[in-house]
């Protein structure tokens, strides 16, 4: 396979489809070759590429806005105020938000859900009070709940997952009890593909009196997310899975909620006035943003929500069902392929084992054919512990992938099956 | 681009299949685990040390192919040496799969372990090579936490 290749075989496209060679092309980093072959980037579940659009304009506020903002009252910190609330509305937007306020910029998934963890949980919890998790969760949704629990002497439970790599409803319904104060899922599994059933999740949750936050770093690239329609109390997710700049995430909270939690951390931009005695708090949502921001990677989030936008989210997500149903499809015909996770509902991902051929092994030979997947145990340990498998191997898909690609890795895992099988 | 052949040599994926010296070893003096906790690979490295020498030694885990086969090469490389050689041997294994400042060299007397020397141009992977040997250091020095390769 070759770039041109990839060109050639796109047909031709019904309205609203995505143009993915032009998509292609937006993206810098895909025409290279490593090892002598095309680059073949499917490990966009650990991060996605960064459209010009969005590189550009990183640079851009560098070259001609860089300073601080909510400070100075000169144009270059006007300037670049404004352009970092301009995202806050746009994702506001995006995830069809209430207020702006409920949007606030963390580092990334991660750092929200420790901020709800801590804030939320750390003024809730009690002795003996739980919080209901799943088996499918990324260890970041696992551990800044057990911190908390631990501290508190609260439980934490477990809803399990079927073989399928489903969530057990019945189960769930089952640990949704009078001491039950928070329910955390992901929206996504990264490690199986599934999709969660979050807004009837959420509901039955609500009809325990129980709020909800999703884990969202595996959600919002590929689906639309409306937390209205949800009726989520928090989402979290990552700037960098959805092409924009590392080291920056969005923290959704109902203003309700918010405004009752203490601040996480003290400094600057979060208070109102400080004096040795006592400390007037800034209101929503500075309250949680104390210090100077990622500036320049909240910008460039901005932009990377304008790129999909012009997408059209829906479009992108239309054309990465298809193509993730065509892996799903066609590694499950590569001989010695077998499929760690077979959920309802699949999205952006497939996860699977090669006979007993370890995933690492597996990993360096598709490397050698310029194929980048993700092999280990995705940070989900318990996940690998459910399905019996020390670590699989990860092939995930964004708005620029073709099925192409997913032959290539095909005749990828072909290659290592010959190679371990001495034939 | 070296060839994968190089890398996973015909003795490689043989030890990998049907690794030499598995299991425990009830007459143990010392055993010490060895985790990668980029990929979870485990092996725990049994040791009978008597006056001096490796009398005995087995090994136990999880893996990939270069981390198992490594471990039951090693192994087969270690029974009855002394304590000296055997850690002189893990220093020349070392700077043949990690070559100090890029300078490739292949240690003399590597026997069947120079079939490890592809690693050096896989260098995510040399971790996955030295992982048994770390544990065996740690098992020699007596250590009773396991250790990590990070």
């Amino acid at each position: 396979m070759n770039v041109k290749q990839l060109k050639t075989t796109e047909q031709k496209r019904p309205e609203g489809c995505l143009d993915v060679t032009r998509v292609r092309e937006d993206f810098p980093v895909l025409c290279q070759t490593v090892h002598g072959k095309p680059l073949v980037y499917l490990d966009n579940a650990a991060t996605a590429q960064k459209p010009r659009a969005v590189i550009r304009r990183v640079a851009e506020y560098y070259e001609t806005e860089n300073s601080n903002i909510h400070r100075g009252v000169h144009w270059l910190s006007e300037t670049a105020t404004r352009a970092y609330e301009g995202t806050r509305t746009a994702v506001r937007q995006f995830l069809n938000a209430a207020e702006e306020r409920e949007i606030v910029f963390v580092r990334g998934t991660t750092e929200a859900i420790n901020l709800v963890a801590r804030c939320y949980g750390g003024a809730r919890l009690q002795a003996g009070d739980e919080v209901v998790i799943s088996a499918m969760e990324h260890h970041s949704n696992i551990v800044p709940w057990q911190l908390i629990c631990q501290e508190k002497g609260a439980v934490l439970r477990v809803i399990p997952v079927d073989d399928h790599g489903d969530i057990v409803m019945d189960e769930y319904h089952r640990l949704l009890g009078p001491r039950t104060r928070m329910v955390a899922l992901p929206h996504v599994s990264n490690a199986l593909g599934t999709v969660n059933p979050i807004k009837q999740m959420i509901a039955d949750a609500h009809g325990a009196g129980v709020p909800v936050l999703v884990d969202g770093a595996q959600g919002v690239p590929h689906t639309r997310v409306d937390v209205q329609d949800l009726d989520c109390d928090f989402y979290a997710f990552s700037s960098h899975k959805l092409y924009g700049p590392t080291g920056v995430g969005v923290l959704y909270g109902k203003a309700s909620l918010l405004e009752e939690m203490p601040p996480y951390q003290g400094g600057g931009d979060m208070i109102l006035s400080v004096s040795f005695e006592e400390t007037e708090y800034n209101v929503l949502p500075y309250k949680f943003e104390a210090g100077t921001p990622n500036i320049a990677g909240v910008i460039g989030l901005g932009a990377a929500v304008e790129y999909i936008n012009a997408l059209g989210i829906e479009a992108v997500a239309s054309h990465e069902d298809r193509v993730v149903a065509y892996a799903a499809e066609r590694l499950a015909s590569v001989p010695g392929v077998r499929l760690v996770g077979t959920p309802g509902r699949r999205a952006s991902l497939v996860s699977f084992v090669l006979g007993d051929v370890h995933a690492h092994d597996i990993g360096t030979i598709l490397d050698q054919e310029g194929i980048a997947v993700r092999t280990g145990h995705h940070c989900a340990m318990p996940v690998m512990e459910r399905f019996g498998v020390p670590a699989t191997v990860r092939a995930s898909f964004a708005c620029y992938n073709v099925e192409a690609e997913v032959d290539a890795l095909a005749d990828g895992l072909e290659k290592a099956w010959r190679l371990f099988r001495g034939v | 681009m070296s060839d994968l052949r190089d890398l996973y040599q015909e003795l490689i994926l043989d030890h990998n299949r049907r690794p030499r010296n598995f299991g425990p070893l009830a007459e143990a003096n010392r055993s010490a685990k060895g985790i990668n906790p980029l990929c979870g690979d485990k092996v725990t490295v049994h040791l009978q040390v008597e006056d001096g020498q490796v009398k005995d030694i087995r090994f136990e885990g999880t893996g990939c192919a270069i981390s198992i086969a490594s471990a039951s090469v090693m192994t087969e490389s270690l029974k009855r040496q002394t304590r000296e050689d055997a850690v002189s041997l893990f220093e020349r294994f070392h700077r043949m799969v990690a070559p100090a400042d890029g300078v490739e060299s292949d240690p003399p007397d590597m026997g069947k372990l120079a079939a490890f020397a592809g690693v050096r141009d896989y260098p995510a992977r040399v971790k996955c090579a030295t992982l048994a040997w770390h544990a065996l250091r740690a098992a020699l020095d007596g250590k009773e936490k396991a250790v990590s390769t990070e």
